[in-house]
Protein backbone atom coordinates (compact mmCIF):
# COMPACT_ATOMS: atom_id res chain seq x y z
CA UNK A 1 0.00 0.00 0.00
CA UNK A 2 0.77 3.87 -0.73
CA UNK A 3 1.88 5.45 2.69
CA UNK A 4 -0.91 8.68 3.47
CA UNK A 5 0.80 11.94 2.65
CA UNK A 6 3.40 13.35 4.83
CA UNK A 7 5.70 16.24 4.73
CA UNK A 8 9.31 15.62 5.20
CA UNK A 9 11.86 17.48 6.64
CA UNK A 10 15.97 16.06 6.38
CA UNK A 11 17.58 18.62 9.35
CA UNK A 12 20.99 19.45 8.22
CA UNK A 13 22.05 19.30 12.38
CA UNK A 14 21.23 17.35 15.27
CA UNK A 15 20.68 21.60 16.93
CA UNK A 16 17.99 22.31 13.47
CA UNK A 17 16.95 18.57 14.23
CA UNK A 18 15.60 19.60 17.73
CA UNK A 19 14.63 22.90 17.03
CA UNK A 20 12.00 21.29 13.85
CA UNK A 21 10.79 18.62 16.50
CA UNK A 22 10.49 21.43 19.56
CA UNK A 23 8.28 23.86 17.17
CA UNK A 24 6.17 20.50 16.47
CA UNK A 25 6.09 19.59 19.98
CA UNK A 26 4.82 23.37 21.22
CA UNK A 27 2.04 23.55 17.70
CA UNK A 28 0.79 19.97 18.77
CA UNK A 29 1.73 18.66 15.31
CA UNK A 30 1.85 14.58 14.83
CA UNK A 31 5.99 14.54 13.37
CA UNK A 32 7.62 11.32 13.86
CA UNK A 33 11.38 10.73 13.89
CA UNK A 34 12.36 8.95 10.62
CA UNK A 35 15.61 6.92 11.33
CA UNK A 36 16.26 3.88 9.61
CA UNK A 37 12.49 3.74 8.43
CA UNK A 38 12.12 0.07 9.12
CA UNK A 39 9.78 -0.40 11.70
CA UNK A 40 7.61 3.22 11.06
CA UNK A 41 7.80 2.67 6.60
CA UNK A 42 5.97 -0.74 7.18
CA UNK A 43 3.32 0.66 10.14
CA UNK A 44 2.85 4.02 7.19
CA UNK A 45 2.24 1.93 4.24
CA UNK A 46 -0.29 -0.26 6.59
CA UNK A 47 -1.34 2.81 7.43
CA UNK A 48 -1.29 1.95 10.91
CA UNK A 49 0.50 5.45 11.59
CA UNK A 50 -0.20 8.66 9.65
CA UNK A 51 1.52 11.23 10.77
CA UNK A 52 1.45 14.77 9.55
CA UNK A 53 5.62 15.18 9.10
CA UNK A 54 8.36 12.76 9.14
CA UNK A 55 11.61 14.45 10.42
CA UNK A 56 14.37 12.66 8.94
CA UNK A 57 17.82 12.30 10.78
CA UNK A 58 19.33 9.47 8.40
CA UNK A 59 21.70 11.95 7.37
CA UNK A 60 23.49 13.27 10.80
CA UNK A 61 26.79 11.38 10.92
CA UNK A 62 27.17 12.68 14.72
CA UNK A 63 24.46 10.22 15.41
CA UNK A 64 26.49 7.53 14.53
CA UNK A 65 28.69 5.46 15.75
CA UNK A 66 30.26 3.14 18.80
CA UNK A 67 32.50 4.48 21.30
CA UNK A 68 34.15 2.73 24.18
CA UNK A 69 34.22 4.80 27.16
CA UNK A 70 35.60 2.36 29.49
CA UNK A 71 32.57 1.47 32.11
CA UNK A 72 30.19 1.33 28.84
CA UNK A 73 30.38 1.55 25.42
CA UNK A 74 28.02 4.75 23.64
CA UNK A 75 26.23 3.47 20.70
CA UNK A 76 24.81 6.43 18.61
CA UNK A 77 21.25 6.21 17.91
CA UNK A 78 21.13 6.28 13.91
CA UNK A 79 24.20 2.79 13.91
CA UNK A 80 22.83 0.57 11.92
CA UNK A 81 22.57 -3.15 13.00
CA UNK A 82 24.83 -4.06 10.49
CA UNK A 83 27.65 -1.57 11.86
CA UNK A 84 26.85 -2.81 15.05
CA UNK A 85 27.34 -6.39 14.17
CA UNK A 86 30.49 -5.04 12.54
CA UNK A 87 32.36 -3.19 15.63
CA UNK A 88 34.66 -5.17 17.42
CA UNK A 89 34.43 -3.15 20.43
CA UNK A 90 30.52 -4.10 20.62
CA UNK A 91 31.81 -8.09 20.15
CA UNK A 92 34.41 -7.94 22.80
CA UNK A 93 32.61 -5.20 25.47
CA UNK A 94 28.94 -6.11 25.10
CA UNK A 95 28.90 -9.35 23.80
CA UNK A 96 24.71 -9.72 24.12
CA UNK A 97 23.86 -6.85 21.59
CA UNK A 98 26.12 -8.63 19.12
CA UNK A 99 24.39 -11.79 19.52
CA UNK A 100 20.76 -10.26 19.68
CA UNK A 101 21.34 -7.77 17.13
CA UNK A 102 22.51 -11.16 14.68
CA UNK A 103 18.79 -12.15 15.31
CA UNK A 104 17.34 -8.89 14.08
CA UNK A 105 15.51 -9.69 10.71
CA UNK A 106 17.56 -9.82 7.81
CA UNK A 107 20.91 -8.67 6.42
CA UNK A 108 18.83 -5.63 4.19
CA UNK A 109 16.77 -4.49 7.11
CA UNK A 110 20.29 -4.91 9.24
CA UNK A 111 21.57 -2.25 6.53
CA UNK A 112 19.02 0.38 6.78
CA UNK A 113 17.60 -0.30 10.71
CA UNK A 114 19.27 1.47 13.45
CA UNK A 115 19.86 0.60 17.19
CA UNK A 116 18.00 3.73 18.39
CA UNK A 117 15.21 3.03 16.20
CA UNK A 118 14.55 -0.33 17.71
CA UNK A 119 14.74 0.86 20.94
CA UNK A 120 12.52 4.72 20.49
CA UNK A 121 9.93 2.02 18.17
CA UNK A 122 9.63 -0.02 22.14
CA UNK A 123 8.30 -2.91 20.61
CA UNK A 124 8.13 -5.40 23.16
CA UNK A 125 8.56 -7.92 19.86
CA UNK A 126 11.43 -6.06 19.29
CA UNK A 127 14.77 -7.95 20.18
CA UNK A 128 16.84 -5.14 21.55
CA UNK A 129 15.01 -3.53 24.26
CA UNK A 130 15.12 -6.81 26.39
CA UNK A 131 18.57 -6.68 25.87
CA UNK A 132 18.79 -2.97 27.13
CA UNK A 133 16.51 -3.52 30.05
CA UNK A 134 18.40 -6.38 31.49
CA UNK A 135 21.75 -4.45 30.95
CA UNK A 136 20.41 -1.59 32.52
CA UNK A 137 21.28 0.56 29.36
CA UNK A 138 20.54 5.03 30.03
CA UNK A 139 19.14 6.66 27.52
CA UNK A 140 20.66 9.74 25.81
CA UNK A 141 18.09 12.31 24.85
CA UNK A 142 18.34 15.42 23.71
CA UNK A 143 15.62 18.28 23.03
CA UNK A 144 16.09 22.21 22.66
CA UNK A 145 16.59 22.40 26.40
CA UNK A 146 18.99 20.41 26.52
CA UNK A 147 20.38 16.93 27.13
CA UNK A 148 18.76 14.11 30.23
CA UNK A 149 19.19 10.45 30.63
CA UNK A 150 16.45 7.86 31.20
CA UNK A 151 17.46 4.59 33.07
CA UNK A 152 16.18 1.18 30.65
CA UNK A 153 13.55 0.33 33.41
CA UNK A 154 11.79 3.52 32.99
CA UNK A 155 12.66 4.28 29.64
CA UNK A 156 9.92 1.39 27.61
CA UNK A 157 6.44 2.76 28.64
CA UNK A 158 3.59 0.57 26.98
CA UNK A 159 3.30 -1.31 23.70
CA UNK A 160 4.94 1.29 20.88
CA UNK A 161 5.67 3.76 23.70
CA UNK A 162 8.72 4.79 24.91
CA UNK A 163 9.75 8.00 27.43
CA UNK A 164 10.43 10.33 24.79
CA UNK A 165 8.56 13.25 25.25
CA UNK A 166 7.39 15.21 21.91
CA UNK A 167 10.40 17.25 20.84
CA UNK A 168 12.70 15.18 22.30
CA UNK A 169 14.98 13.28 20.36
CA UNK A 170 17.51 9.49 21.27
CA UNK A 171 20.86 10.32 20.39
CA UNK A 172 22.39 7.48 21.82
CA UNK A 173 22.69 4.60 24.52
CA UNK A 174 24.70 3.67 27.14
CA UNK A 175 25.51 0.02 27.20
CA UNK A 176 27.35 -0.65 30.96
CA UNK A 177 30.09 -3.62 29.61
CA UNK A 178 29.70 -6.15 32.33
CA UNK A 179 33.74 -7.45 33.37
CA UNK A 180 34.94 -10.56 33.26
CA UNK A 181 33.30 -13.65 35.24
CA UNK A 182 30.05 -12.55 32.40
CA UNK A 183 28.50 -14.76 29.95
CA UNK A 184 26.10 -13.81 27.77
CA UNK A 185 23.31 -15.58 25.27
CA UNK A 186 20.11 -14.06 23.35
CA UNK A 187 17.66 -17.49 22.99
CA UNK A 188 14.88 -16.52 20.63
CA UNK A 189 11.93 -18.46 19.42
CA UNK A 190 10.30 -17.73 16.16
CA UNK A 191 9.09 -18.83 12.84
CA UNK A 192 11.92 -19.59 10.30
CA UNK A 193 10.00 -17.40 7.55
CA UNK A 194 9.85 -14.79 9.69
CA UNK A 195 12.36 -12.91 12.63
CA UNK A 196 9.65 -11.37 15.11
CA UNK A 197 10.31 -12.97 18.59
CA UNK A 198 7.63 -15.29 19.61
CA UNK A 199 9.47 -15.38 22.69
CA UNK A 200 12.91 -14.24 23.39
CA UNK A 201 15.52 -14.22 26.39
CA UNK A 202 18.66 -12.26 26.72
CA UNK A 203 20.48 -13.49 29.43
CA UNK A 204 23.41 -11.87 31.21
CA UNK A 205 25.21 -14.59 33.78
CA UNK A 206 28.04 -13.89 36.40
CA UNK A 207 29.86 -17.34 37.36
CA UNK A 208 32.36 -18.38 39.97
CA UNK A 209 33.37 -21.74 40.59
CA UNK A 210 30.75 -23.51 39.04
CA UNK A 211 27.96 -21.49 40.67
CA UNK A 212 25.82 -18.62 39.46
CA UNK A 213 26.62 -15.75 41.66
CA UNK A 214 24.52 -12.88 39.55
CA UNK A 215 21.96 -13.03 36.57
CA UNK A 216 20.06 -10.54 34.63
CA UNK A 217 17.14 -11.95 32.16
CA UNK A 218 15.25 -9.29 29.81
CA UNK A 219 12.26 -11.07 27.99
CA UNK A 220 10.97 -10.45 25.25
CA UNK A 221 7.25 -10.05 23.77
CA UNK A 222 6.40 -11.33 26.97
CA UNK A 223 4.12 -7.98 27.66
CA UNK A 224 3.40 -4.84 26.48
CA UNK A 225 6.78 -3.72 27.18
CA UNK A 226 9.89 -5.88 27.81
CA UNK A 227 10.31 -7.59 31.28
CA UNK A 228 12.55 -8.67 33.64
CA UNK A 229 12.35 -11.96 34.76
CA UNK A 230 13.33 -11.59 38.63
CA UNK A 231 11.62 -13.88 40.22
CA UNK A 232 14.31 -15.90 37.92
CA UNK A 233 17.50 -13.50 39.03
CA UNK A 234 16.19 -13.79 42.53
CA UNK A 235 15.77 -17.42 42.68
CA UNK A 236 18.81 -18.49 40.76
CA UNK A 237 22.01 -16.82 42.97
CA UNK A 238 24.64 -19.93 44.40
CA UNK A 239 22.68 -22.14 42.22
CA UNK A 240 25.43 -24.86 40.92
CA UNK A 241 25.48 -24.00 36.64
CA UNK A 242 26.89 -27.84 36.22
CA UNK A 243 23.17 -29.57 35.61
CA UNK A 244 22.16 -27.17 33.84
CA UNK A 245 20.34 -27.81 30.59
CA UNK A 246 20.43 -31.44 31.32
CA UNK A 247 17.24 -33.23 31.43
CA UNK A 248 17.88 -35.17 34.46
CA UNK A 249 15.20 -34.85 37.66
CA UNK A 250 17.52 -32.64 39.72
CA UNK A 251 18.26 -29.66 37.54
CA UNK A 252 18.18 -26.80 40.09
CA UNK A 253 18.43 -24.13 37.06
CA UNK A 254 15.25 -25.43 35.69
CA UNK A 255 13.57 -25.41 39.10
CA UNK A 256 14.77 -21.76 39.00
CA UNK A 257 13.21 -20.87 35.70
CA UNK A 258 9.57 -21.83 36.62
CA UNK A 259 9.19 -18.63 37.85
CA UNK A 260 10.20 -16.86 34.24
CA UNK A 261 6.82 -16.16 33.60
CA UNK A 262 6.15 -14.78 36.95
CA UNK A 263 4.58 -11.32 36.51
CA UNK A 264 4.70 -11.21 33.24
CA UNK A 265 1.08 -10.98 30.70
CA UNK A 266 1.93 -11.83 27.34
CA UNK A 267 0.08 -11.34 24.13
CA UNK A 268 -2.22 -13.45 22.32
CA UNK A 269 -2.33 -13.37 18.29
CA UNK A 270 -1.67 -15.78 15.65
CA UNK A 271 1.67 -17.76 16.59
CA UNK A 272 0.93 -18.07 20.23
CA UNK A 273 -1.61 -18.69 22.93
CA UNK A 274 -0.88 -16.52 26.27
CA UNK A 275 -0.21 -20.26 27.95
CA UNK A 276 2.38 -21.42 24.69
CA UNK A 277 4.41 -18.07 25.44
CA UNK A 278 4.63 -18.60 29.40
CA UNK A 279 5.64 -22.45 28.95
CA UNK A 280 8.47 -20.68 25.89
CA UNK A 281 9.53 -18.03 28.79
CA UNK A 282 10.36 -21.02 31.28
CA UNK A 283 12.02 -23.34 28.83
CA UNK A 284 14.08 -20.42 26.82
CA UNK A 285 15.02 -19.17 30.21
CA UNK A 286 16.50 -22.31 30.95
CA UNK A 287 18.32 -22.59 27.59
CA UNK A 288 19.53 -19.23 27.70
CA UNK A 289 21.27 -19.58 31.29
CA UNK A 290 22.64 -22.48 30.32
CA UNK A 291 24.68 -21.32 27.90
CA UNK A 292 25.56 -17.79 29.53
CA UNK A 293 26.77 -20.09 32.23
CA UNK A 294 28.64 -22.52 30.48
CA UNK B 1 7.49 18.17 -3.66
CA UNK B 2 11.22 17.64 -3.05
CA UNK B 3 13.54 16.86 -6.01
CA UNK B 4 16.01 13.91 -5.60
CA UNK B 5 18.92 12.97 -7.55
CA UNK B 6 19.28 9.20 -7.53
CA UNK B 7 21.26 7.11 -10.36
CA UNK B 8 19.63 3.94 -11.03
CA UNK B 9 21.77 1.00 -12.91
CA UNK B 10 24.26 3.21 -14.62
CA UNK B 11 22.11 6.30 -14.95
CA UNK B 12 21.40 9.62 -13.30
CA UNK B 13 17.92 10.79 -12.83
CA UNK B 14 16.34 14.24 -11.63
CA UNK B 15 13.33 13.80 -10.16
CA UNK B 16 10.62 15.04 -8.22
CA UNK B 17 8.91 13.56 -5.92
CA UNK B 18 5.99 13.45 -3.53
CA UNK B 19 7.42 12.45 0.13
CA UNK B 20 5.44 9.32 0.81
CA UNK B 21 6.65 7.87 -2.87
CA UNK B 22 8.34 4.41 -1.85
CA UNK B 23 11.84 3.72 -3.83
CA UNK B 24 10.37 0.56 -5.30
CA UNK B 25 7.50 2.93 -6.61
CA UNK B 26 10.00 5.16 -7.85
CA UNK B 27 11.75 2.71 -10.15
CA UNK B 28 8.98 0.73 -11.16
CA UNK B 29 6.20 3.11 -11.73
CA UNK B 30 8.62 6.51 -13.05
CA UNK B 31 11.78 4.63 -14.23
CA UNK B 32 10.45 1.50 -15.84
CA UNK B 33 13.00 -0.58 -14.02
CA UNK B 34 9.64 -3.24 -13.58
CA UNK B 35 12.09 -5.88 -13.15
CA UNK B 36 11.57 -5.25 -9.60
CA UNK B 37 8.83 -7.02 -8.38
CA UNK B 38 6.93 -6.11 -4.78
CA UNK B 39 5.87 -9.06 -3.18
CA UNK B 40 4.62 -8.65 0.44
CA UNK B 41 4.45 -4.51 0.87
CA UNK B 42 4.92 -5.38 4.49
CA UNK B 43 9.57 -5.64 4.27
CA UNK B 44 9.43 -9.28 4.84
CA UNK B 45 9.67 -11.35 1.77
CA UNK B 46 12.76 -9.29 -0.31
CA UNK B 47 11.29 -9.60 -3.77
CA UNK B 48 12.33 -5.82 -3.90
CA UNK B 49 15.59 -6.08 -2.43
CA UNK B 50 17.85 -4.22 -4.94
CA UNK B 51 21.43 -2.30 -4.19
CA UNK B 52 21.45 1.16 -2.67
CA UNK B 53 25.01 2.38 -2.78
CA UNK B 54 26.38 -0.89 -2.79
CA UNK B 55 24.44 -2.62 0.20
CA UNK B 56 21.11 -4.74 0.04
CA UNK B 57 18.03 -3.37 1.02
CA UNK B 58 14.08 -4.00 0.40
CA UNK B 59 13.35 -1.12 -1.63
CA UNK B 60 9.01 -1.38 -0.36
CA UNK B 61 10.69 -0.06 2.90
CA UNK B 62 13.18 2.84 1.45
CA UNK B 63 11.26 6.24 0.74
CA UNK B 64 12.69 7.61 -2.40
CA UNK B 65 13.63 10.86 -0.81
CA UNK B 66 16.03 8.84 1.12
CA UNK B 67 17.69 7.64 -1.60
CA UNK B 68 18.58 11.47 -2.80
CA UNK B 69 22.10 11.33 -3.82
CA UNK B 70 22.51 7.55 -4.12
CA UNK B 71 23.36 4.53 -6.35
CA UNK B 72 20.84 2.37 -6.74
CA UNK B 73 21.57 -1.11 -8.96
CA UNK B 74 18.53 -3.66 -9.52
CA UNK B 75 18.33 -6.68 -11.06
CA UNK B 76 18.31 -5.05 -14.43
CA UNK B 77 21.73 -3.28 -13.74
CA UNK B 78 23.92 -6.88 -13.76
CA UNK B 79 24.08 -7.65 -17.27
CA UNK B 80 26.49 -6.33 -19.42
CA UNK B 81 25.14 -6.23 -23.38
CA UNK B 82 23.68 -9.28 -23.55
CA UNK B 83 25.81 -11.22 -21.16
CA UNK B 84 24.30 -11.62 -18.23
CA UNK B 85 25.90 -11.74 -14.57
CA UNK B 86 27.61 -14.82 -13.39
CA UNK B 87 24.83 -14.93 -10.73
CA UNK B 88 22.13 -14.56 -13.10
CA UNK B 89 23.69 -17.82 -15.25
CA UNK B 90 24.08 -19.32 -12.53
CA UNK B 91 20.51 -19.36 -11.05
CA UNK B 92 19.86 -20.22 -14.66
CA UNK B 93 21.93 -23.38 -14.95
CA UNK B 94 20.96 -24.42 -12.06
CA UNK B 95 16.93 -23.98 -12.28
CA UNK B 96 17.24 -21.88 -9.00
CA UNK B 97 13.50 -20.94 -9.76
CA UNK B 98 9.86 -22.46 -10.38
CA UNK B 99 7.75 -19.23 -10.87
CA UNK B 100 10.41 -16.40 -10.50
CA UNK B 101 8.67 -13.69 -8.43
CA UNK B 102 11.58 -13.71 -5.93
CA UNK B 103 14.59 -14.43 -8.76
CA UNK B 104 15.15 -10.78 -8.80
CA UNK B 105 15.64 -10.29 -5.05
CA UNK B 106 17.70 -13.63 -4.24
CA UNK B 107 20.07 -12.48 -7.11
CA UNK B 108 20.65 -9.21 -5.08
CA UNK B 109 21.11 -10.68 -2.01
CA UNK B 110 22.99 -13.45 -3.24
CA UNK B 111 25.39 -10.54 -4.78
CA UNK B 112 25.37 -8.87 -1.20
CA UNK B 113 26.09 -11.72 0.92
CA UNK B 114 29.10 -12.41 -1.31
CA UNK B 115 30.51 -9.20 -0.23
CA UNK B 116 31.49 -10.62 3.40
CA UNK B 117 32.16 -14.07 2.06
CA UNK B 118 33.13 -14.75 -2.36
CA UNK B 119 33.25 -18.59 -1.47
CA UNK B 120 30.07 -18.85 1.20
CA UNK B 121 29.56 -22.26 2.83
CA UNK B 122 25.81 -23.88 2.29
CA UNK B 123 24.75 -22.96 5.51
CA UNK B 124 26.87 -18.78 5.25
CA UNK B 125 23.94 -18.78 1.82
CA UNK B 126 21.03 -19.99 3.79
CA UNK B 127 21.75 -17.41 6.45
CA UNK B 128 22.41 -14.28 3.84
CA UNK B 129 19.36 -15.35 2.05
CA UNK B 130 17.16 -15.26 5.10
CA UNK B 131 15.27 -12.14 4.09
CA UNK B 132 14.60 -13.43 1.07
CA UNK B 133 11.52 -15.83 0.98
CA UNK B 134 10.41 -18.27 -2.29
CA UNK B 135 7.09 -19.85 -2.11
CA UNK B 136 7.77 -22.23 -4.59
CA UNK B 137 10.18 -23.86 -1.95
CA UNK B 138 12.89 -24.46 -3.99
CA UNK B 139 15.69 -23.29 -1.40
CA UNK B 140 17.98 -26.19 -2.27
CA UNK B 141 18.97 -25.37 -5.77
CA UNK B 142 18.87 -21.61 -5.06
CA UNK B 143 21.69 -22.22 -2.15
CA UNK B 144 23.47 -24.36 -5.12
CA UNK B 145 23.35 -22.14 -7.45
CA UNK B 146 24.59 -18.83 -5.29
CA UNK B 147 27.43 -21.18 -4.52
CA UNK B 148 28.22 -21.91 -8.13
CA UNK B 149 27.55 -17.97 -9.14
CA UNK B 150 30.27 -17.23 -6.39
CA UNK B 151 32.72 -19.60 -7.80
CA UNK B 152 32.66 -17.99 -11.52
CA UNK B 153 33.05 -15.03 -10.14
CA UNK B 154 35.92 -15.10 -8.20
CA UNK B 155 36.85 -16.96 -11.07
CA UNK B 156 36.19 -13.72 -13.60
CA UNK B 157 38.22 -11.89 -10.69
CA UNK B 158 41.12 -13.74 -11.43
CA UNK B 159 42.53 -11.81 -14.53
CA UNK B 160 44.84 -15.22 -16.10
CA UNK B 161 41.64 -16.97 -15.85
CA UNK B 162 39.06 -14.27 -17.27
CA UNK B 163 40.34 -15.57 -20.94
CA UNK B 164 38.87 -18.94 -20.75
CA UNK B 165 35.57 -17.89 -19.05
CA UNK B 166 34.97 -15.73 -21.67
CA UNK B 167 35.61 -18.59 -24.09
CA UNK B 168 33.59 -20.67 -22.30
CA UNK B 169 30.54 -18.23 -22.32
CA UNK B 170 31.04 -17.92 -26.12
CA UNK B 171 30.69 -21.98 -26.63
CA UNK B 172 27.44 -22.08 -27.97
Amino acid sequence: MIPAPFDYVRPASLDEACQVLGEAASSGDDVKVLAGGQSLLPLLRLRLAYPSALVDLGRLPELRGVEDRGDHVFIGALTTHDEVLRSGVVRERIPLVALATATVADPAVRHRGTFGGSMAHADPAGDLPAVALALDCVFVVRSGEGEREIPAAEFFVDYLESALEPGEVLIGVKVPALGPGWGFHYEKFHRTAQAWAIVGVAAAVRRSNGTIEEARIGLTNMGSTPVRARAVEAAIRGVSIAAAGSNGAHDPVRDACAGADEGTSPPSDLHAQPDYRRHLARVLTHRAIGVAGR
Amino acid sequence: MPRITVTVDGITYQEDVEPRLLLVHLLRDRLGKTGTPIGCDTGNCGACTVMLDGMSVKSCSVLAVQADGNDVVTIEGLAHGNEWHPMQKAFHEEHALQCGYCTPGMIMAAIDLLRDDPDPSEETVREGLEGNLCRCTGYCNIVRAVRRGAREMSQRSMPEQAEQTEREVRTP
